[in-house]
This record gives C-alpha cells, sequence and structure tokens, in this order.
C-alpha cells in the first residue's frame, strides 16, 4: 500500500475511534475553555489589553491542549502493542507517522473550531472580519503543532516517564511556532487588520522542516 | 478459512536467517550472539522457562526489533528480503495487536486495508469465522474475553495468508476447542509449505506438529535438534530430560 493511502487508512482509524468515545475531544476541549474562561475571569481585559494579550492567550492555551492532546498519540498504540502491528505492516514508517499527525490536526481544528467563537465573545475581539486569514494562520500554526508533537509523541512514547517527558520536550520546540502564530494573530486582531506575511512565511518554514524530518527519520522514530 | 487455507498455495515459505546475532537492552545481554536458520516449510517450536529470550528472537524475526549486532534477514527463494516481504509475515505475539475501541470486524478490515488486500470486508468476515467470532464482529474488543481476544490475534496474523508465521505462546487463554482450532489452522498451514515458527509450554496438540524444536536458556540457544513428529520430544526437550545437543555441537549442526 502507498504511503497516502496507508496514512488516510490510519487517519479513518483514529477518527473512527475518537468519534467513538470523544475522550480526547471532550478532555482538551473543556481544558482550554477553563483557560480561556479563566484568564477572561481573573483580569476583565479592555478591548485594547484583549488585543494585545489575547492572541498569546489563545495561543498557549493551545499549545496546552496540544501537549494533553498529542500525549495519547502513541502511548495508547503501546497498551496491546498496536503499534507493532502497524509496524508489521508493509506499508512506509512515515505513513504511520502521517497518518497520526493528520489525526492530530484535524482533532486540533476542531477544538479550535468550537474554542475561537467563545474567545471572540469573552475577550470582545470580533472575529468574522478576519475569519479567513485568521483560519489559514490557525490551520499553518496548528501543522506545526501537530507536526512537532506527533514526532515528540512518538519519541516519549519510549520512555518510562513519558507523561512528563512530552511537555518538556514539545514546549520549548514549539517556541518558534508559538511566536509565529501569535504574531501573525496579533496582527489580525489589531485595529486596523493586517496579514503579516513574514510570520506566516516563517509558519510555512517550520512546517516544512518538521514534515521532511518526520518523512526522513520516520523509521528510526518507530523503532524500539 | 481462506487466510489459511490461501497461504503459500503458489509459493513456499519464507527462510530466517540470524547471522551472528545478539540483543542487548541496555547492560541486559537479551540472546547472546548466535547464528541459526529457519528453512522455508520449517515448524519451529521454542522451548524455555520464561524470559529465556524467546519472545526476543520472535521479534527480531518478524523484523519488529534490530539485532544489537550482526544481521537478521527474511528471505524468500529469489532472495528478496526487508520490507518487500513484510506482507508475507504473519505474528501472534504476547500482546493482541488490536485496536479495543474497534470492533472485531472494524479491527481486521483496518489491518486488511494495510496490507493492500482486495474485498478487505470479506477477508475479515472469513477470518472472523472460523475462529468462531463470526457472530461478534460487531462488538467492541474491549468486551472480549482473554481467549476471544487471542483468537482474534490469531485471525488477524493469518488475514494476509502469511508465509511465515510467528507464533508467541498462542494458546496463551484458549479454551480446548480453541487449542483445536489452532492446531487444525497451523496443520493446514504446515501442509501448504509456510514457515512457522512458536514459542510454546507443554501444548501436546500443537507441539505434536512441530518438525524442529530449540531450546533457548538464559539468551542462548542451548539445544537444537529435529522432533519426531511427537509431542513428547518437544515435552522432554522443554522439560530438560531429552539429550540436548550441547552448543558447540548445536553449531555444528547448523553448520
Amino acid at each position: 500500500m502507498n504511503a497516502p493511502r496507508a496514512a488516510l487508512t490510519i487517519l479513518a482509524k483514529e477518527i473512527r475511534a475518537e468519534f467513538r468515545s470523544f475522550e480526547l475531544l471532550t478532555s482538551t476541549l473543556v481544558f482550554v475553555l477553563v483557560v480561556v474562561f479563566v484568564f477572561s475571569f481573573a483580569f476583565d481585559p479592555t478591548a485594547a489589553e484583549s488585543r494585545r494579550f489575547g492572541p498569546g492567550l489563545l495561543w498557549i492555551a493551545l499549545l496546552f491542549a496540544g501537549s494533553l492532546m498529542l500525549q495519547p498519540s502513541f502511548s495508547r498504540e503501546r497498551v496491546n502493542d498496536t503499534l507493532g502491528g502497524l509496524r508489521l505492516a508493509p506499508i512506509p514508517p512515515y505513513a504511520i507517522l502521517a497518518g497520526k499527525l493528520l489525526a492530530n490536526f484535524v482533532f486540533l481544528i476542531l477544538v479550535e473550531a468550537a474554542l475561537l467563537p467563545v474567545f471572540g465573545v469573552l475577550y470582545n475581539i470580533p472575529l468574522a472580519g478576519v475569519a479567513a486569514p485568521l483560519a489559514v494562520v490557525m490551520l499553518m500554526g496548528t501543522l506545526g503543532v501537530a507536526a512537532i508533537g506527533t514526532v515528540f509523541s512518538a519519541v516519549a512514547s519510549h520512555a518510562r516517564m513519558r507523561e512528563l517527558l512530552l511537555p518538556l520536550l514539545l514546549l520549548p520546540a514549539l517556541t518558534p511556532v508559538l511566536i509565529a502564530s501569535t504574531e501573525a494573530t496579533a496582527g489580525l486582531l489589531a485595529d486596523p487588520p493586517e496579514l503579516q506575511t513574514t510570520w506566516l512565511v516563517v509558519l510555512a518554514a517550520f512546517d516544512i522542516i518538521f514534515l521532511t524530518a518526520t518523512w526522513l527519520f520516520g523509521e528510526y522514530l518507530l523503532e524500539e | 478459512m481462506r487466510s489459511a487455507t490461501a497461504a503459500s498455495e503458489s509459493s513456499p515459505g519464507l527462510g530466517v536467517v540470524f547471522d551472528n546475532a545478539e540483543k542487548r537492552f541496555g547492560s541486559l545481554v537479551a540472546l547472546r550472539r548466535f547464528s541459526l536458520e529457519f528453512s522455508p516449510g520449517e515448524f519451529v517450536v521454542l522451548v524455555g522457562p520464561n524470559g529465556s529470550g524467546k519472545t526476543t528472537l520472535l521479534r527480531m524475526a518478524a523484523l519488529l526489533s534490530r539485532p544489537s549486532a550482526g544481521q537478521v534477514r527474511v528471505k524468500n527463494d529469489d532472495g528478496a528480503t526487508g520490507a518487500a516481504i513484510k506482507s508475507h509475515i504473519g505474528v501472534v505475539g504476547h500482546s493482541t495487536m488490536l485496536y479495543d475501541e474497534l470492533t472485531a470486524g472494524e479491527n481486521l478490515r483496518f489491518f486488511a486495508r494495510l496490507y493492500n488486500l482486495r474485498d478487505a470486508a470479506q477477508r475479515a468476515a472469513e477470518a472472523l469465522e472460523p475462529a468462531g467470532l463470526a457472530s461478534r464482529t460487531g462488538d467492541l474488543v474491549r468486551t472480549f474475553s482473554r481467549g476471544m481476544r487471542q483468537r482474534l490475534a490469531i485471525a488477524r496474523a493469518l488475514l494476509a495468508s502469511p508465509l511465515l508465521l510467528l507464533l508467541d505462546e498462542p494458546a496463551a487463554g484458549l479454551d480446548r476447542e480453541g487449542v483445536g482450532w489452532l492446531a487444525s489452522t497451523l496443520a493446514e498451514l504446515k501442509s501448504r509449505g509456510a514457515t512457522i515458527v512458536m514459542s510454546l509450554h507443554g501444548q501436546s496438540e500443537i507441539g505434536a506438529l512441530a518438525t524442529r524444536a530449540i531450546a533457548i536458556h538464559a539468551g542462548s540457544i542451548f539445544a537444537d535438534s529435529k522432533v519426531e513428529g511427537t509431542a513428547q520430544s518437544v515435552i522432554e526437550l522443554e522439560a530438560g530430560i531429552s539429550s540436548p545437543v550441547q552448543p558447540n555441537e548445536a553449531k555444528r549442526n547448523l553448520a
């Protein structure tokens, strides 16, 4: 089976399994909503403060959500050694990572789709006018989070202290994505809104580097 | 059962070559340096106490675990090795390699698709029938008993009609009927020329099928001998009361 078909087969399996229990989506969504609510009530920001601090808060909440959501991505595959089952299949190792990455990307996007309207209301930031460019930023930033998170989830799943290790590896590695995504989002939420293409280029470069690394080193990441 | 009967109808089994292979986990030597070959069509039983290295050897043969030193090659008559022939390897491990949150049918259809099998749904149904799980196709694996999971794990391993079947204590958790089904399935695969390597603890019905038995102790090949098609030979070897081939002699036998 070729890599794209194998990746899509794994994506379909991940979606089927998650939509049966909603365990990951529910817990992650509740977590990010709590973070956004708590900050809103703690600081009670004005409209100007929201525009200034909102993008950073939004992306920090999403990074924490990402680390929560990405944790089980590979550790779940260790329970019945299903990762062994995947590795036995005649598919390229990077197809396994690509399938996982796509699944993590889809789940994070779903969480963001539910979070953004709540964020807009709580922080009094109208998002409808910048929906299209904001979607581009969210998609590119989320792809970066999913790519790096999937790679480190695979690495951390070998470790005994995997629950602790993943955030320790993930958060520093995601700093460039955090900065670029926050700046690009801040530009869009400013008055007047501005699409800062420089940060989009940084995000795109980061995404390409990590997607290439996943493709090149997939076999080694999944080894015992 | 199509998955079993179709095995090697037109192709002989695959061979496995361990060439000066060794496996370490940190400072622990799980398997000491050894050379060994499983010939196509052989039915090999691995015996030995818990922790002797049988599982490690099987995982290396399945190309799931790289040797720390030396080489392991799975090959067919054409000399093809590696990933190209992964689709012909079936494995029943200690763990079931099944997704608890999917149904039995979904699990098999998923793996059938990954193995690029035509008509995955039909192949899955055909694999579930002889395993006695046809009526539970739509049930989540998490609701299955240990024995049912094991039956499903065996059905998964047979799905792609393997030419090399590696089984790690496959009878664990199976009831008498399940052991009978496993024995008849393995006998059929054997008659078709598939190579079968399995670790076993005193299962006479299955042990009787073996053509060769290898005893492993503390990470070393302790004995390697032809068996006479009776379970007694395997059981005696396991108990260490047959006349085991000493390591040097075993090496000579293998040369």
